[in-house]
């Protein structure tokens, strides 16, 4: 028997003897019988704590990991510093084996964590309100273009290139289904064609219901969030950013900037990498649109006595009440990766996430002057960057750069020449084609507008090149630099770096 | 010490937890790097404690919390079963734990080698051809699986099929699910004996027929034996049809999805395989599919080629993404070292114990309370609190009152089809006398509900605050601290 299933032979007999069976196999007399399952599952056998421990410890071994290796990767995950208590509090079995915060008077615990958490997120965004989390950035953005779309009643939405890949790849999976349309619109030296966004707007005007932006964008970019939400609102549409929390304790929040949703990927705050996941996204809006918003949302309100207590609150929008008319679908979502963060901002506090944030802005500016010293790299925009940058390798492949500096025990930045293309081009081209003809119209509804202006806007000139890279990003290396990063390591990093010819 | 004050109300000027390393580059004013007007001007308002303080603050919260370990949690449809520690530890080991999902595929091996016998297995286990471990939840999952069944009709041409069939007792996802994936919901009625009613199938079906999804065992925790006809009803009509994996936990083994008839199926990692829910998550909702589905899983899929695991985009028929990387890795990283500390035998007896467990207690309680579907059932069962109601005494009140006792409550008022539901979902990892002696509290309530009505009605008195005023939580929302 198990060690997890308490129940022993003697037991056993004695249950299925007070319910009158003679077996467990009765129990599952009602499955017909040719539909039961006879033999045994092909899977491995079962294995001792001690053999687990062990396999596992082999499987782990077979990754490289950013503890051993200093790590320049960064393009939507990072490795930022997890103060050590964040561990210690997500780690409590109260708040980890317990489930959605149904039962609040014996919820209380995590409910009052998540409404610090919401409360932390409006601050940093400068918010009215925020809900208790969303899976991740990716679906955090699709989320808020849902929102946009049913706010407004329009049903197209302009998408900066400037947006990860994988995000602008969730939303376009999402919208080929439920109807949302997607213009992508192209950049101008690595930020968003303001001039192109505004012709669209104004060629339709009652179409768009939201402009997201990404910033700092995928590139590393930062995006003049404020222009694109007046830009925005002078059409009637809503503006949506996707940003990166940490540079909020640095840069004008988006709330200040007009904006109307914030979304973003929250494992910056005390998340591990964990090969992708769990992280959780935040999402964050104007109070006018909190009846719109997807997800749980945590309130405050007094009990019998007149204590003060926590609930999950408007919860008419959701879909154990709604059902097909609820404004998402989630259920579950990433309570304990929203603790994390509470636990992360709680302890940087106001100083200490302005100093990590002022120690990513210095580290990566210093990273990026060496590279560009050692005359081998070059820049591939002037717009400012906050942690994270895109450079141009002149005189050999960035996968040789890499290949060299994992050598050295150093995880390299982004290739982003074979990342667009290997991970982009095969898989939406295809996609995206039929994708034009069938489920988006991709700008051909737009009354007498012209349909073919838009299509340049949709995808990549490399993504409309078969098998090719799109040129745009061939020998580009996308570098992030975080505030664990010592000089010691930029140094050996850029040295390394420079140090082949072809 | 113990008064209940919010993380901001603890803030005081000039305290601080953190610690981080002088700058070590020459620093330069952040003006020179970044226009003045895209910086900040005042400091974000984040509370300003020490450490001991964030550590006494979060214990402090961590005991007005109720979990797995505090005690049981018969939570039904939920299936919180006991989480082990071990698949925690795994989790936080630095070789899985600090793995950037951007690095180069030999140096995630071991991450690869993970995902790839993930969808190996779940595929044994349900009788599937492959998995797809993206999915974030078991909505995500549902959602993934309606894409991918659209996706598949349209592929054929066959584009008039707007329409997805769902039993009226079905979890509220379904119907969010099918229509955030841009369809219409038909529902259809149970029929007396908790199934989905044929006749009013057969009616529901048509050219217009997506699929069907359903539960099985069902949200009231019965076997729905007609399966095998209702497959061939929905396949009948050009549908396909999804099998919402929720109570998978009663099947281990003992069925398969695959082998009654379903093309689409999602399993919550977080219930059936012991992952812990994380106070509402994170979860995991991987989605297998039958061969002829498989070009439309979602990208990219993991192979092994000259025994070297990769991640392969290559899919022109892909749905495309549903998240970013590759799913809630860590999750699914507790999940794989569950079912390869379980093997075969240990999960196919999680299940029969499950459903003993679940009989065992249903028959306890039978006869305290009114019983809408008297039969074998399979993971969970559902009550009534018809009686009790009758004389004034709610679901909701036997619920609360069940807080006194140290239990987390059933699951109340689903599903619907049920008045005044309580639906009990006892799993495997409780222990004979944990169930007497839940079943002699439920019991004792049930008496009380009669002779001392007020008692129970304005329940609970032990919890840390008594019942919410949600009515004015949802009037005058107070959403952030200092609204």
């Amino acid at each position: 028997m198990s060690r997890y299933i308490p129940d022993t032979e003697e037991d056993r007999a004695r249950m299925l003897d007070a319910i009158g069976l003679s077996s467990t196999e009765e129990l599952f007399s009602d499955i017909p019988e040719e539909l039961r399952f006879k033999g045994s599952l092909e899977l491995p056998e079962s294995m001792a704590e001690l053999e687990l421990a062990s396999h596992m410890k082999t499987l782990a071994g077979r990754n490289a990991n950013a503890e051993a290796y200093p790590c320049f990767l960064g393009a939507g995950a990072y490795d930022h510093f997890i103060p050590s208590i964040v561990g210690h509090i997500i780690s409590k079995p109260e708040f980890y084996t317990a489930y959605t915060p149904y039962q609040p008077e014996i919820s209380q615990g995590m409910l009052q964590a998540i409404f610090e958490y919401q409360t932390m997120i409006c601050r940093l965004t400068g918010m009215d309100v925020s809900n208790a989390s969303m899976y991740d950035g990716a679906t955090a953005l699709v989320e808020a273009a849902l929102m946009a779309v049913r706010s407004t009643g329009r049903s197209r939405v302009l998408a900066a290139t400037g947006i990860h890949p994988e995000y602008r790849d969730t939303l376009r999976s999402y919208s080929r289904f439920n109807g949302i349309k997607i213009t992508e619109v192209e950049a101008v030296s690595e930020t968003v064609d303001k001039g192109r966004l505004e012709s669209i707007l104004s060629e339709s005007p009652d179409d768009i219901a939201a402009i997201i932006i990404q910033s700092p964008n995928f590139y590393g970019y930062i995006e003049d969030m404020k222009s694109v939400a007046e830009l925005a609102a002078k059409y009637g549409a809503l503006s949506i950013a996707c940003v990166d929390p940490i540079s909020l304790a640095l840069l004008k929040p988006p709330g200040e900037c007009g904006v109307d949703i914030v979304t973003g990927e929250g494992q910056s705050l005390g998340n591990p990498l964990s090969f992708g996941g769990p992280y959780l996204g935040f999402l964050a809006a104007k109070k006018e649109l909190v009846r719109k918003m997807p997800g749980r949302i945590v309130g405050q309100t007094t009990d019998h006595e007149g204590r003060r207590g926590f609930t999950l609150t408007l919860q008419a929008r959701e879909q154990h009440i709604r059902r097909e008319k609820a404004v998402s679908n989630i259920c579950s979502n990433e309570a304990l990766n929203a603790l994390a963060a509470a636990a992360y901002l709680s302890v940087m506090g106001k100083e200490g996430l302005k100093e990590a944030a002022n120690l990513c802005l210095q580290k990566s500016h210093y990273a990026c002057d060496r590279l560009l010293e050692t005359g081998k790299f070059v820049k591939i925009s002037d717009a400012p960057f906050f942690k994270e940058f895109t450079v141009k390798s002149l005189n050999e492949p960035v996968s040789a750069i890499n290949e060299r500096l994992l050598k050295h025990g150093i995880i390299g930045g982004l290739e982003l020449g074979r990342f667009d293309a290997g991970r982009f081009d095969a898989g939406s081209l295809d996609s995206g084609r039929s994708d034009h003809g069938r489920f988006d119209l991709g700008g051909a509804d737009l009354g007498g507008s012209d349909p073919r202006r838009f299509d340049t806007g949709r995808f990549d000139a490399g993504k409309l090149n078969p098998g090719g890279r799109d040129p745009g990003k061939k020998d580009c290396w996308l570098v992030a630099v975080t505030e664990k990063r010592t000089k010691q390591e930029i140094d050996r990093f850029v040295a390394i770096a420079a140090g082949g010819d072809r | 010490m113990n008064e209940n004050k919010i993380i901001f109300e603890l803030s005081r000027t000039g305290r601080k937890a953190y610690s981080l390393p002088a700058c070590d580059v020459p620093v330069k004013p952040a003006e020179t790097m970044v226009p003045g007007e895209y910086i900040r001007a005042d400091a974000t308002e984040l509370p300003e404690v020490s450490e001991v303080d964030i550590a006494r603050h979060f214990t402090h919260l961590a005991h007005r919390n109720h979990g797995v370990d505090s005690g049981f949690y018969p939570l039904g449809s939920c299936t919180m079963k006991y989480n082990p520690k071990i698949d925690e530890d795994i989790a936080n080991l630095d070789g899985f734990r600090s793995v950037h999902p951007y690095q180069q595929e030999d140096t995630v091996q071991g991450c690869l080698q993970v995902l790839y016998e993930m969808d190996r297995m779940l595929s044994a286990i349900t009788g599937m051809e492959r998995f797809c471990l993206q999915p974030a939840a078991g909505a995500h999952g549902e959602l993934t699986g309606m894409m991918i069944i659209k996706a598949y009709h349209e592929s054929r041409g066959d584009t008039g099929r707007r329409k997805i069939i769902i039993p009226d007792s079905a979890h509220g996802t379904n119907p969010a699910s099918a229509a955030l994936a841009g369809f219409e919901t038909v529902e259809v009625k149970s029929d007396a004996r908790g199934g989905v009613d044929l006749e009013a199938l057969a009616s529901a079906v048509g050219p217009d027929t997506a699929g069907l999804m359903l539960t099985n065992p069902n949200t009231l925790g019965l076997f729905d034996e007609n399966i095998a006809r209702i497959a061939e009803i929905v396949h009948g009509a050009g549908g396909l049809l999804y099998y919402d994996g929720a109570n998978a936990n009663a099947i281990l083994g003992k069925c398969r999805p695959g082998d009654m008839g379903f093309d689409v199926v999602h399993l919550n990692l977080h219930k059936t395989f012991a992952t812990p829910h994380g106070g509402g998550g994170p979860g995991s909702g991987p989605v297998g599919v039958r061969n002829e589905l498989v070009p439309f899983l979602p990208r990219p899929t993991v192979e092994l080629k000259d025994n070297k695991y990769l991640l392969d985009y290559d899919h022109p028929l892909s749905i495309g993404r549903v998240k970013s990387f590759y799913g809630n890795f860590g999750v699914i990283l507790k999940a794989y070292a569950y079912i390869r500390t379980m093997g075969p035998d240990g999960l196919r007896e999680v299940s029969e114990t499950a459903v003993l467990n679940a009989n065992y207690l249903f028959g306890r309680l039978k006869q305290y309370f009114t019983v809408p579907y008297d039969r074998i059932c399979k993971h969970e069962f559902v009550l009534s609190g018809e009686a009790q109601a009758e004389k004034g005494v709610r679901t909701l009140d036997i619920a609360k009152r069940l807080l006194d006792f140290g239990y987390h409550p059933p699951t109340v008022y689903f599903p619907m089809i049920v008045h005044e539901a309580i639906m009990i979902e006892p799993t495997e990892t409780e222990s004979r006398e944990t169930l007497d002696s839940f079943a002699d509290t439920l019991i004792s309530i049930a008496r009380e509900a009669e002779e001392e009505p007020d008692k129970v009605r304005n329940a609970p008195y032990t919890t840390v605050v008594s019942r919410l005023d949600e009515v004015k939580a949802a009037r005058n929302p107070v959403l952030k601290w200092g609204d």
